[in-house]
């Protein structure tokens, strides 16, 4: 059990890891990406929709909650919620945390669509509603697709603050298989090993979507 | 409707046909402290064709805007057959109509653009069909039998699954066309329609419209810097310079024997250099 490197300490962290992976890294990332899609998306309409006051208020609580460290949110909402499990806090602050990036990137998406659709919309009488599912938001989701997922991948890598709130993400488990073994090395590269192996191909992917999104029509 | 009914038009059923399609009364529009419409009266009878001309920001488009509701009046009222569309005189008062009341006018007017507009993300045969099933409420197959009878009307029958962005501008402004006409307007607003089109494909366009000025009996109103088109298809021609009609005839008199000064030189500007269209077909 010496030297830098330990074969046998990384084959038997490595269970333990992936397991940590599939069952909080990769759980919270879909979840809370999920989340901030639609949360974002909703943001970013109802901020064009309602009265200039109204959307000044969504936009200064917006800005705040991007302003502030989401570790700082995650301590925060742990401590206020405390009959809450852990995980579900962290899977709903990741949520809201990137639905104010994501309604960003929606508000840019929507403001590149010409004026043009929007007269066309009036012109053919069609309702707010229609205009907006039909027309606008399809428009504006294919040029925020790449921007979308590069935030997914940016969540991903945010996973291990969790471990601040006490869930066992990969990073708590590689500590805690180190802590009892003394073997830190294997595991923690392990873990950025997994990181990049699942991350990489994911950007890969979406740059991929991007291009068939520009050219599809 | 006794109470939303313009007050200057129909007395009673028997003159119902003499209600002007669309009829402006004192219209103001201002952009800022910019004014662009002032104090503008005119009327377009029922199954009129009425071509806009003028110098560029002269105000033509803003009318067809106003008619559409792109843009909001400054002042005055709008009619259309009759209705206020925009705003009503009420109890001594200007007040705005509701969206709904709007709406329910707005169906009856159909609009084509200069830059088209079509909806990329859906194909040719969606754009048709998206207002009539869902602002008309026809069955899918219903709109559909219409769309396909539109798109052969306009030339391009196997389009119907392209996409609009894999169509030349000329093809698109078609399906433009085919997309207004199915919601079957009282009203078609045409607003330069040509002018983003190359040189050799503004006929073909012109060639849909005039075919449709003839078959039908639609109320046109029309932006354009094609004078021979104007021409074939118009039956009333005005001319506009800073917001106010300079003057006002038939195409003939306003082409070969116009009286305002001003028209005059913005006719000499745009058919004199030798590339007008007046008298080269």
């Amino acid at each position: 059990m010496n030297g830098l490197w330990d074969w046998d300490a990384a084959w038997a962290v490595l269970p333990e890891l992936l397991l940590a992976f599939v069952q909080v890294t990769l759980i919270v990332t879909v979840l809370s990406t999920a989340i901030a899609a639609v949360l974002g998306l909703f943001i970013a309409i109802l901020r064009m929709s309602v009265p200039k006051p109204i959307a000044a208020v969504i936009t200064f609580i917006g800005d705040f909650i991007r302003m502030t460290p989401i570790v700082v949110q995650l301590l925060f909402a742990y401590w206020t919620f405390l009959t809450i499990e852990p995980l579900t806090i962290g899977i709903v602050v990741f949520g809201i945390h990137y639905s104010t990036y994501m309604a960003e990137v929606y508000r840019a998406g929507i403001d590149s669509v010409p004026t043009g659709q929007w007269e066309a919309t009036t012109a053919l009488s069609m309702s707010k509603r229609r205009a907006w599912t039909a027309v606008i938001v399809p428009q504006a989701l294919r040029a925020t697709v790449p921007a979308l997922g590069n935030y997914a991948i940016s969540m991903f890598k945010d996973t291990p603050f969790l471990l601040t709130i006490g869930v066992v993400e990969m990073v708590r488990a590689g500590l805690t298989f180190g802590g009892n073994n003394f073997r830190y090395m294997e595991a923690i590269t392990l873990a950025g090993v997994i990181f990049l192996l699942a991350s990489y191909p994911t950007s890969l992917l979406i740059s991929r979507l991007e291009k068939r999104l520009a050219y599809n029509y | 409707m006794p109470t939303t009914t313009d007050p200057h038009a129909a007395a009673g059923d028997g003159t119902a046909a003499a209600v002007p399609a669309i009829r402006f009364e004192n219209v103001e529009k201002r952009f800022g402290d910019n004014v662009v419409l002032k104090d503008l009266n005119f009327e377009v009878a029922k199954g009129d064709r009425v071509t806009l001309i003028g110098p560029s920001g002269s105000g033509k488009t803003t009318i067809l805007r106003l008619v559409m509701t792109l843009e909001s009046l400054s002042e005055g009222y709008i009619y259309i057959d009759g209705e206020p569309l925009t705003h009503e005189l009420r109890d001594g008062k200007r007040v705005a109509r509701s969206e709904k009341a709007q709406k329910q006018i707005r169906k009856r007017i159909g609009m084509v653009f200069q830059q088209f507009n079509l909806f990329p993300n859906m194909t040719v045969l969606e754009n048709i069909i998206e207002a009539p099933v869902h602002v008309l409420g026809q069955s899918k197959a219903e709109a559909t039998k219409r769309a396909m009878e539109l798109l052969e009307s306009v030339g391009l029958p196997g389009k119907a699954n392209a996409h609009p962005l894999q169509l030349s501008g000329g093809q698109q402004q078609r399906v433009a066309i085919a997309r207004a006409l199915a919601m079957d307007p009282d009203i078609l607003l045409l607003d330069e329609v040509t002018s983003a089109l190359d040189p050799e494909i503004v006929g073909e366009v012109l060639g849909i419209l005039r075919h449709i000025a003839e078959t039908t009996d639609i109320t046109m109103l029309i932006v354009t810097h094609e004078m021979q088109f104007a021409r074939d298809v118009s039956n009333r021609v005005m001319m506009f310079d800073g917001g106010r009609v300079v003057e006002e005839a038939t195409p003939d008199v306003m082409f070969t024997n116009p009286q305002h000064e001003r028209t005059q030189a913005f006719l000499h500007a745009v058919l004199g250099s030798g590339d007008g269209h007046i008298g080269t077909h």
